[in-house]
């Protein structure tokens, strides 16, 4: 089934990103996610936290039950049918992942619980032989999961976390950055391809190239990234790259670290158990090859499955298509938020992604959220873990609407029409 | 509208664009800052206890209107109250913010924040500024969370 539409493509606004335009049937795109189709307080549910996490189309929730139902057994060890069967989907899984991200090969593509667990395993393992006084440099617009791992890892060895600042705009001060990698002593760099906390879309090829120039690894956090725009981790030559796939469309529970062959193969295992050796005695234990070296234990198989399912299903309407229509939604949103009195947007960078971050004078992000809520609209209200983020700019909280490939014009509208109302019920 | 008009009530919203004794003490006995992990809202409570009764009470911070206009209240419903009453205040409280059964009798004003109880996510907002001052009067050094 095509999901373009074999009519006029919808009139948008000039893009200035994103390259195509989309010519997506977004109403039978929408018709394939059965949540969509709930009312919220009575009123139609119109979903903007895409960005904490994306609704799941039909094809992945039946996966998941298939798997269950149909072809269910451990992986990797039995040799009977239902093993053999759940294997292939597995390992299937790990293959439409490299295509995913064109990687060299399967066995750079590792499944964890999520990206924070994938960034947790770099800190682990790749940074167990840093020394006192190395150096790891982020940058000051990194989740939460691109912060606390490193700060561990530092706490741990006695290494220094270095912050590259951003700008008021929410774009990366790449001269800054430079400069930092500049210290003879930074051991790797990680930092965000796309900000949740303000859509800015870093320039990674460009902060790799940098950080290659100097002999510096780096890694990605993809987390808001590959929903969004295609990733060529070759393309990039990024060392690390991860990501989760709940927020591309599968289930929660199912994390993806891709890392460069050599890279992996020479570092420790991060966790010890089943699956992950080839040889145990009591004495000393030979490790299994990548990837099962760094998975160890049962994995979340029918949800790894699922995931390669949502691929399968982001490829076939294609991520450019995607792209054009985010960012149509993007345009249309923040053309209407600017017109609102007293509503600041936060993070306005040249290149951005499908979110939009901003606060009301007078109220509370909290309230905001509240409110529309009852108006049917779900956003998020807080400090998206980020609150480096809220802290550059004097706030405790944004409230964020962040969209996705089922999202519509008429949302947007529906977004504003609940914010004048928020402001109506605060006499603003 | 009707049914948020149930949580953002006129007395919260009064509350809330003027907060009561929105200020410093200068020479606390007691003090305490609030954290809710959730919203990075703080608050920071201070009190002045004299004989076992709390002379005056204030409070600072930023947060939404649930948890500016719950301390605001709560400055005013503390204010001239024996140490002793406090523990049960803020119980009866929390009942009124978490409990489908009836609102304890004698909190006058404070029911008005009933409504929250139909709004589970907003509970802690309500309860920040009381979890403060019970953590004041037990003389904590760190500022206490909501979760």
């Amino acid at each position: 089934m095509s999901l373009h539409s074999a009519t006029a493509p919808l009139p948008l606004t000039p893009l200035t990103s994103a390259t195509t335009r989309s010519t997506l049937d977004i109403a039978r795109i929408r018709a394939e996610f059965p949540i969509l189709r709930r009312k919220v307080h009575d009123k139609p549910l119109v979903y903007l936290d895409n960005a904490a996490s994306v609704q799941k189309p039909k094809a992945v929730i039946d996966a998941i039950s298939e798997c269950y139902t149909g072809y269910y057994a451990n992986i990797h060890r039995g040799v009977h049918l239902l093993s053999e069967r759940s294997t292939l989907a597995y390992e299937g899984t790990r293959e439409k992942v490299r295509a995913f991200l064109n990687a060299a090969s399967t066995q750079e593509i590792i499944f964890t619980r999520n990206a924070t667990e994938s960034i947790n395993l770099v800190a682990s393992s790749f940074g167990s032989d840093f020394k006192p006084g190395d150096e790891v440099v982020i940058t000051g617009m990194e989740h939460h999961s691109n912060i606390v791992p490193w700060q561990l890892l530092c706490q741990r060895t006695g290494a220094i976390l270095k912050v590259a600042p951003f700008t008021e705009t929410g774009e990366l001060i790449l001269e800054e950055y430079e400069r930092l990698l500049d210290s003879g002593r930074v051991k790797l760099a990680a930092f965000v391809h796309i900000s949740n906390a303000l859509g800015t879309v870093n320039p990674v090829k460009r902060m790799t190239e940098l950080a290659h120039a100097r002999g510096i690894p780096v890694l990605i956090d993809g987390a808001q990234s590959v929903p969004h725009l295609a990733v060529d981790v070759q393309a990039l030559d990024c060392d690390f790259y991860a990501f989760s796939s709940h927020k591309v469309y599968g289930p929660s529970g199912v994390g993806v670290l891709y890392g460069k062959k050599a890279l992996l193969q020479a570092m420790p295992p991060y966790q010890g158990g089943g699956d992950m050796i080839s040889v145990v005695t009591f004495e000393k234990t030979e490790y299994a090859d990548l990837p099962n070296k760094f998975e160890a234990g049962t994995p979340n198989i029918a949800d790894v499955i699922g995931l390669g399912v949502a691929l399968d299903w982001l490829t076939a309407i294609g991520l450019d298509q995607v792209a054009a229509h985010e960012h149509a939604l993007l345009e249309h949103a923040t053309r209407q938020l600017r017109e609102i009195p007293g509503l600041r947007i936060m993070g306005t960078a040249r290149d951005k992604a499908a979110l939009v971050a901003f606060t009301l004078q007078g109220v509370h992000p909290h309230d905001i959220g509240t409110i529309l809520d009852r108006e049917g609209v779900a956003i998020r209200a807080g400090h998206h873990c980020a609150q480096p983020v809220m802290q550059h700019y004097g706030v405790p909280a944004t409230a964020r609407a962040s969209f996705a490939v089922y999202n519509t014009h008429d949302e947007i509208d529906a977004l504003i029409k609940a914010l004048w109302k928020v402001k109506e019920m605060f006499e603003l | 509208m009707s049914d948020l008009r149930d949580l953002y009530q006129e007395v919260i919203m009064d509350h809330n664009k003027r907060p009561r004794n929105f200020r410093i003490i200068p020479q606390p006995t007691h003090h305490a800052d609030g954290l809710n992990p959730l919203c990075g809202d703080r608050i920071s409570v201070y009190l002045d206890v004299k004989d076992g009764v709390i002379q005056d009470i204030s409070f600072q911070g930023a947060g939404c209107a649930i948890s500016s206009a719950s301390a605001s209240l709560m400055t005013e419903a503390l204010k001239g109250k024996p140490v002793s009453e406090v523990e049960y205040l803020v119980d009866a409280f929390h009942t009124v913010v978490t409990n489908d059964g009836e609102c304890p009798k004698n909190l006058g004003k404070l029911n008005v924040l009933a409504g929250v109880r139909d709004y589970p996510s907003r509970v802690k907002c309500a309860t920040l500024a009381w979890h403060a001052v019970r953590a004041a009067l037990e003389q904590h050094k760190d500022p206490v969370a909501t979760e």
